[in-house]
């Protein structure tokens, strides 16, 4: 009846697991609990969950990410402390069948649930905003992504409590991930949370790529697009080339698993090699996927605090361009320790190493955007300094990984794990809170508080330093990635210092945190009213904050780059006398609801219950169908709202009301 | 420093050429990117203060934002740098390939190494011997690997002898390397393999002629034969498994291995089972 589930399946028995979970569902019983206390039930149905706003769905996504961010830095102290502590005679407090859950945990939920739920939300409070839309093309599309995502994160965390996750790393290299090795869940958690929330993020792609490409204001070509927007372009344009390919080998993998294929296994013509290629096919262009956002983000942040319009756009697109074009034409650098031989090696060193040009040039173009600026260091510009310091680093070692010889010494040691987290962190963490902290008042309505977000700031520049820089030192000592145990003496002042890195992190962990209450606290005072706190030059900032549901009252005229900062010289005016009424898409459950059984399926399927499995699909099936027959899809908001809502912002002329 | 210094260096103190030469080109790599990396730092610290908003007195430009000339120098720097870096990685790639044999006036060594649950069985066909988790070598004599696996994928690894390369089963790799100085180095899988991953290491003990010839001695001389029970016991998972020798092994059992024609490794619970 419940396939191979049974009350064992809960790790009772482990007090780190139990604690962690009774954390966990301590955490969700408060805030279903808040929820009823305050009677918001309906509210937060028919306002937030089934919203079809992509502001409101962004911020969902934010939340998603910094809820998974928690739960993958709980798993980062544990490495850390594991092997601060496990020398020699001691084990440390982690045995390997849990520290590998651990490693593997942390690699998954860090990229998947909280990198790309932040890229994905910034790109959805944002976006629209930039280019004089009112929603993405496919509004109700855009809820189901993000449930999707939710369904796999939710997936991934019951792996917690119910069974174990997996043991084989991020990205679960055959044939240790097939059957015969992995005979556990936690594989199959790990491919069933991917599968789904995967295909949320190709559903995203599709939708960002129409709505930049059909839905921009008149006179917005291409080339007068803000570079956030191009990022953001080029990124769906490689989410939709290389997602279906993650889900095609997972489905491979899923076949080998339950249906006794041999794709990928050790016997019977099974090739591993396969997948190492297919999965970084997709795998680097992931990356990728993560960071060209975030070169969009500072992109806009270099320029408004500087005063001074980006240095050589022209440049900036097409090496963004290239990036995304190089990016899938690199991943066997992945794998040089295969034996591919010299050739294969050479053409994949080098086209890696093209990618430092069109980078290289990025990073020239935000200094010479500083140059003869008036830099204002807020917040945002604090990581983005931080960030073009670490990210040169991170760049200088990732180009030394490429030349395949170099790579001979110093693949899968701890110097490949410093430079991924270099580039990772120093680009994508702080790209995100870079973004955070420079549109929190377009987003919220409110800036978030700067003294505690300075500090947050120190405390992750120089925690990164402290925890990262050891490691690249362990690398060339010849210690490898992965182990929860050592018995080398040098190493181990080392592993001390980079989790004494890690505590320093948690600090501006904490600082955020305390940001954010703060900020909500204070939040009257630090209220936006003008919509244009930093004197910004794209179309987002002519908007009032937080922007009213349909965005512009009026589709703005682009005539320039920067368009807001060109019409803030021609004096145009944002106000309006008479106003029309707006076409909207209604909120729709379908999507959540569809997730949730979407969710009901994957959570079957790692266990083999069968028939839950069909139900749920079927569920999906017939969800998807109602709500394709579903009728009421728009409304729209009258003109006489319209204007009310555009007079609270003192938006409409004096004398037409 | 005193713990930076001398032997705790593996990658960047190498006892081979082989690691010599990929050491080489680390530092020259680096140094390389250095020329860029150090003055793009500096600038951006000396960008960020001197145009600070405070500093009044600096020049402010607040519409320059082009200039074919800067635009022209900063796609050309990191051009020409990735020139010469891809010049070199396409020689190093041919000459550091680790299949290529060493040019050497002797007969190179043969020694085929099993990745195993964890640890490393090394087979010595031209002495008929075996051993597990220690290899030796003699001095100055290219060695020639062959590698695979009886189980996941592993990477055969001597940091301080230079490259490393995967194990696969039912794939053979190889790597060729030279000790050229006498020493005992850690050895290691460096691709993650499960439960006993960390434990997996063993000792490459480089040795004068003399010491090779007493040490392969000592091994000829162990009770122990290498049949088909003693590599069905290996089969088995264990983990921090102690040095072992063996005196005799079949001629072809490499071969075997790599032809998938031995049972598999890691006995498990029946498919669907949980563990």
């Amino acid at each position: 009846m419940l396939g191979k589930l049974t009350l064992s399946a809960i790790p009772y028995t482990n007090p780190i697991v139990m604690g962690a979970v009774a954390f966990m569902v301590l955490g969700a019983i408060a805030v279903l609990g808040l929820v009823t206390f305050l009677g918001k039930w309906k509210y937060l149905w028919t306002e937030w969950l089934t919203s079809v706003d992509h502001k409101r769905i962004g911020i969902m996504y934010l939340i998603l990410g910094g809820v998974m961010l928690l739960r993958g830095f709980a798993d980062a102290i544990m490495m850390r402390s594991q092997q601060a502590l496990a020398y020699g005679h001691s084990m440390g407090y982690l045995p390997p069948e849990h520290f590998d859950q651990v490693f593997s945990a942390h690699g998954t939920i860090m990229i998947f649930f909280m990198a790309m739920p932040m890229v994905i939300g910034l790109m959805n409070c944002v976006l629209p905003l930039q280019i004089g839309a009112r929603d993405v093309a496919f509004p109700f599309l855009n809820n189901l992504s993000l449930w999707l995502t939710v369904a796999g994160a939710i997936l991934i965390n019951v792996s917690l409590a119910i069974g174990n996750f997996s043991r084989t790393g991020w990205l679960a290299y055959p044939p240790l991930s097939e059957l015969h090795f992995s005979p556990g869940v936690g594989v199959d958690y790990w491919i069933w949370a991917l599968q789904v929330s995967g295909i949320g993020t190709t559903l995203s792609g599709v939708n960002f790529i129409a709505t930049i490409l059909k839905m921009r204001a008149p006179g917005m070509t291409l080339m007068r697009m803000p570079v956030f927007t191009w990022a953001a372009l080029c990124t769906n344009i490689l989410i939709v080339a290389v997602f279906p390919i993650l889900t095609v080998t997972l489905a491979l993998l899923t076949m080998d698993r339950y249906l006794g294929m041999h794709f990928f296994t050790n016997s019977l013509g099974g090739d591993p090699m396969m997948y190492l290629n297919l999965i970084w096919i997709w795998g680097h262009p992931e990356v990728y996927i993560l960071i060209l956002p975030l070169f969009g983000v500072y992109s806009e942040i270099v320029p408004t605090f500087s005063g001074k319009p980006l240095f050589g756009y022209t440049s900036m697109v097409y090496a963004t361009m290239a990036i995304a074009l190089l990016s899938m034409l690199v991943w066997l650098h992945h794998f040089f320790t295969m034996g591919n031989g010299g050739d294969v090696n050479a053409f994949f060193g080098i086209t890696t190493m093209i990618i430092a040009v069109p980078t290289g040039v990025k990073i020239f173009n935000w200094l010479f955007t500083m140059y003869r600026g008036r830099i204002r260091f807020t917040t945002p510009m604090l990581w983005t300094i931080g960030f073009m310091i670490t990210f040169t680093v991170g760049g200088m070692t990732g180009v030394l990984l490429s030349e395949p010889p170099a790579d001979f010494v110093l693949h899968n040691s701890l110097f490949l794990v410093a430079h991924f987290h270099n580039v990772i962190i120093g680009g994508v963490v702080f790209g995100v809170f870079a973004g955070l902290s420079y549109w929190a008042p377009k987003i919220f309505g409110f800036a978030l508080d700067e003294r505690l977000g300075k500090w947050a700031f120190w405390c992750w520049f120089i925690g990164f330093y402290v925890a990262f820089m050891p490691l690249y030192i362990l690398g060339l000592m010849g210690a490898t990635r992965r182990l929860d145990h050592y018995d080398v003496a040098a190493w181990h002042p080392l592993f001390i210092v980079a989790a004494a890195g890690a505590v320093i992190i948690f600090c501006g962990i904490l600082f955020q945190l305390a940001q954010v209450v703060v900020s909500i606290a204070h939040r009257e005072q630090l209220r936006d009213s003008t919509g244009d706190p930093w004197h910004g030059r794209t179309l987002e900032w002519s908007l009032p904050s937080p922007a009213p549901a349909y965005n512009f009252a009026r589709i703005p005229v682009v005539r320039d780059r920067d368009a807001f900062w060109d019409m803030k010289q021609r004096g145009v005016d944002l106000s309006a006398s008479t106003f029309v009424p707006i076409h909207m898409p209604r909120n729709k459950g379908a999507g959540i609801i569809m997730a949730g059984f979407a969710l009901v399926t994957a959570f079957s399927m790692v266990w083999h219950i069968w028939w839950l499995a069909v139900a749920g699909l079927a569920g999906v099936l017939v969800t998807l169908i109602r709500h394709n027959f579903d009728d009421d899809r728009d409304f729209h908001i009258g003109a006489e709202e319209v204007r009310r809502v555009e007079g609270l912002h003192g938006r409409v002329h004096a004398r037409s009301m | 420093m005193l713990l930076l210094s001398g032997c705790q260096w593996a990658v960047l103190d190498p006892k081979g050429p082989i690691g010599e030469q990929e050491r080489t080109i680390i530092l020259i790599a680096t140094a390389l990117m250095l020329l860029v990396v150090v003055p793009v730092i500096a600038m951006i610290l000396v960008f960020a203060w001197r145009y600070r908003a405070s500093n009044e007195r600096a020049d402010y430009a607040p519409d320059w934002s082009h200039s074919t000339r800067i635009e022209l120098v900063v796609w050309g720097i990191p051009i020409v740098i990735i020139g010469i870096l891809g010049t070199i990685c396409w020689r190093t790639s041919h000459q550091l390939d680790p299949f290529k044999p060493l040019a050497a006036t002797v007969k190179p060594v043969r020694i085929d190494a099993v990745a195993m649950d964890w640890k490393w069985l090394f087979i010595y066909p031209q002495q008929g011997v075996a051993t597990v988790n220690e290899v030796a070598m003699p001095v100055g004599v290219p060695v020639v690997f062959h590698i695979t696996s009886a189980t996941v994928m592993n990477s055969f690894f001597i940091p301080r002898l230079g490259s490393q390369i995967y194990a696969m089963a039912n794939m053979q790799t190889a790597v060729n390397l030279i000790a050229s100085q006498p020493g005992t180095y850690r050895g290691l899988s460096a691709n993650f393999s499960g439960d006993g991953f960390s434990g997996m290491t063993f000792r490459a003990i480089a040795l004068s002629s003399g010491d090779y010839a007493r040490w392969l001695a000592k091994v000829k001389a162990s009770p122990q034969a290498l049949g088909a029970a003693e590599y069905t016991a290996l089969l088995k998972p264990s983990e921090h498994v102690p040095v072992a020798y063996y005196s005799r092994v079949p001629a072809d059992l490499f071969p075997q291995i790599v032809d998938g024609k031995l049972a598999p490794g890691r006995v498990v619970a029946s498919a669907g089972g949980r563990d």
